[in-house]
């Protein structure tokens, strides 16, 4: 131990830790303690390849045939908010996570987890929304199950969905391959999901009201890809900005990477609504979950042509280029200013929002 | 955003810039300004946007305690946290206060182990709570400077009128003038100019940073919380110190007027009466803090629940005394962006975000060299 390190062991606070042996909400969040907690729990639990790549989907070779693989639990609160409900969340969420594999999504399985006491009438409604987003996004659900929970032990209705799609030969897409040089591409406008689910568990009320963006992106994948040669592997990497928001994901990037991302803050578009509610809140847009809206590190040679696709799908019709990949001796992120400064835009560290997704 | 946009343009800030290197005299040591943003989100602001490092070099920004959350004493926090573990108890709070570390846990860990703890943005939102839950206590845990006062004045005030009796407040109420009359004091203070608080005086008006200023020959400008705001008051007080003035001057006048806000003085001066209050990190100042009048007794949890008897003492070797009174930087600290961090923080100002340290820590981490900049790497 050196001798700097030595001194800062005795060094006292008037503060000392809280213990850190038992799980708070924090740790959903997305953010840096949903990261310790992937680390320190669950990798070294269930190692191998397929999992350490830490990506939104597995890509699995099944007999020459190339599959991603994801799931994700559904616990948002309220149920039915501006934009979408629980239903059309399930289904839009793992088909985002195939789609950011580059997969075609196909095939999706519904658990429904019920607390005792729910309306049939709400359950009705909440599973014929699955039903049209699933229509919508062209995937089948195709497997199921249901449990039922003692009043007081779930919060009326959790969803977890599975989904199978099919990824194209020769596709390479992974947060750890971000190389200096790259553009990062923004779909659209940020923080509408967070700021709608907020507004309507507070009973905030803006002028214009604030809807989720909660939307299947296969389509506007297809698109990029289909404007980008795939061999060539110029788009890098696909991230759909859910929990942590936009600063979360960059900063996975980075440290999956092992690069810097630098951003503009005037290239982020912010709706005003989104803007007010968020300076109203104390809460930076940049932490905000999105639901409709993903985040593409695409070769600069290509930027243009996938930006241009993005441009003409209606889900990517705001797209930016919002800022670039640059060599650094460590993972960071970090925004220049329109002053001109730059800061460092960190990972969201506990808990913005409870229970978004 | 009307009344945003306008403060943040770049064109602006850069022709103040200009003005105040314009308008600064000397350079080097002999001539050095070194002025204090008293509240965190001044703070806050000018990390965001690294307006210190665009102002001349011998102009240096130090940071007040005016973190309410940063100077919340920890005896406040123990109390907070007792309550919460009786099942009996809702207690209410900002979001803020609820990672802030007290003596042994925090209000998450309490929460995550059953506690009954519930985030607000106001407290009429914990009224509600007491309203729809009669069988229990409903504790709000009332921090803050004059900004809080009204609106928790207001709280207690509405409790009495509806005769709500599962309802009362567990306060950390504090003043800005005594703080700054402290600091003043002083003998190690540097600071030759104040950006005084603009959402305080908004409620109280700048009356009493006028006898501080002719008190101790000290410029205070009443400031705003945007960049433009902030680099107007430091033009403001370049001005007052180059000409070897001192007075208190308004550069918030989109929100502050003179005399402040009459009625919310009145249900503050109703409710609470001022009194000694504790500083985290600072220690007693005298008649720097409101407490809950008797006539209000009925509604401070302090006395309702007994708690007066729970004394912490806070050991002193703490940096953030000296962060909260300008005198060190949060990067002097050995602890900074090493054993403490915003996930970790060993103290309050790395909680808050309006916190100095933590400040810092999410916006200065990406320069090279610093310590801090070490850990980013790991």
């Amino acid at each position: 131990m050196d001798e700097k390190t030595n001194s800062l062991a005795q060094l006292s606070c008037p503060a000392p830790l809280p213990a850190k042996d038992t799980i708070v909400l924090g740790h959903g969040s997305g953010g840096r303690l949903s990261a310790d907690l992937t680390r320190s729990i669950f990798l070294p639990a269930f190692a191998n390849p397929v999992l350490s790549r830490l990506d939104d989907q597995a890509i699995l070779n099944v007999k020459g045939v190339r599959l991603a693989f994801t799931t994700d639990s559904f616990v948002v609160k309220p149920l039915f908010f501006p934009g979408g409900d629980i239903g059309s969340l399930a289904v839009h969420g793992t088909v985002n996570d195939l789609a950011m594999g580059g997969a075609k999504p196909l095939f999706l399985s519904v658990a429904f987890i019920i607390e005792e006491g729910l309306s049939i009438a709400v359950l009705r409604r909440v599973v014929e929304s699955l039903r049209a987003a699933a229509h919508d996004a062209g995937v089948e659900i195709v497997t199921g199950d249901t449990k039922v929970v003692e009043k007081g032990s779930g919060d009326q209705l959790f969803i977890n969905t599975t989904g199978i799609g099919l990824v194209p030969d020769n596709l390479e897409l992974s947060a750890n391959r971000a190389r200096p040089g790259d553009k990062v591409l923004l779909s659209g406008s940020i923080g509408e999901h967070g700021i709608a689910i907020l507004a309507q568990r507070e009973g905030l009320e803006f002028e214009c009201p604030v809807e989720s963006d909660s939307a299947s992106l296969h389509n506007l994948v297809a698109a990029m890809l289909a404007a980008a040669n795939i061999e060539s592997g110029a788009i890098r990497c696909l991230r759909d900005p859910t929990r942590g928001g936009v600063s979360s994901t960059l900063n996975e990037i980075a440290e999956q990477s092992n690069i810097g991302i630098q951003l503009e803050e005037s290239a982020i578009p912010i709706r005003e609504e989104v803007r007010g509610a968020c300076e109203m809140l104390g809460l930076d847009p940049l932490y905000v979950a999105n639901e409709g809206k993903l985040i593409a590190i695409v070769a600069p040679e290509t930027a243009d042509a996938v930006l241009g696709a993005m441009r003409a799908n209606p889900l990517g019709k705001n797209a930016q280029v919002i800022g670039a990949v640059v060599e650094s001796a460590w993972p960071i992120v970090t925004i220049r200013t329109e002053l001109g400064t730059s800061r460092c835009v960190d990972m969201l560290a506990g808990d913005q929002l409870p229970r978004i997704c | 955003m009307k009344f945003m946009d306008e403060y943040r343009d770049a064109a602006i800030a850069r022709r103040l810039l200009a003005e105040i290197a314009r308008t600064v005299g000397g350079q080097g040591p002999m001539h050095k300004h070194v002025l204090m943003e008293i509240c965190g989100g001044q703070t806050h602001t000018i990390m965001r946007y690294g307006l210190d490092e665009l102002l001349p070099a011998n102009i240096e920004l130090v940071h007040g305690p005016g973190c309410p959350v940063c100077v919340t004493p920890l005896e406040t926090i123990d109390k907070a946290l007792e309550l919460a573990t009786r099942p009996e108890v809702i207690l209410v709070s900002y979001g803020d206060m609820l990672r802030v570390p007290g003596s042994a846990t925090d209000l998450f860990t309490v929460k995550a182990q059953g506690g009954d703890v519930r985030v607000v943005y106001s407290p009429t939102e914990a009224l509600k709570i007491a309203r729809q839950n009669a069988d229990r206590k409903v504790v709000f845990l009332a921090i803050g400077f004059e900004t809080t006062a009204p609106a928790n004045a207001m709280a207690v005030w509405e409790a009495k009128q509806e005769k709500i009796g599962n309802f009362s407040m567990l306060v950390s109420h504090v003043l800005v003038p005594p703080a700054i009359r402290a600091l003043m004091t002083s003998p190690d203070c540097l600071v030759n100019g104040f950006i005084a608080p603009g959402h305080v005086c908004t409620v109280v008006g700048y009356g009493e940073y006028e006898i501080l200023s002719r008190d101790f020959h000290v410029p205070i400008v009443v400031g705003g919380f945007e960049p433009v705001d902030l680099l107007e008051a430091v033009l403001m007080l370049v001005r007052q110190l180059e000409k070897g003035e001192a007075r208190a001057e308004n550069q918030y006048v989109r929100a502050t007027n003179y005399q402040g806000n009459l009625p919310a003085q009145r249900v503050i001066k109703d409710v609470f009466e001022i009194a000694d209050q504790k500083w985290r990190g600072i220690g007693t100042i005298p008649a720097s803090g409101l407490r809950i009048r008797d006539k209000y007794g009925d509604y401070d949890a302090s006395r309702l629940f007994g708690l007066a008897s729970i004394n912490v003492d806070e050991p002193a070797e703490c940096i953030s005394a000296q962060v909260l009174q300008g005198l060190k930087k949060p990067t002097d600290c050995p602890a900074f962006g090493m054993r403490c961090t915003p996930q970790n923080p060993l103290g309050a100002p790395m909680v808050s975000s309006e916190g100095a340290c933590a400040a810092y820590y999410n916006y200065r981490r990406h320069r090279g060299g610093s310590q801090a900049s070490i850990v980013c790497s790991q």
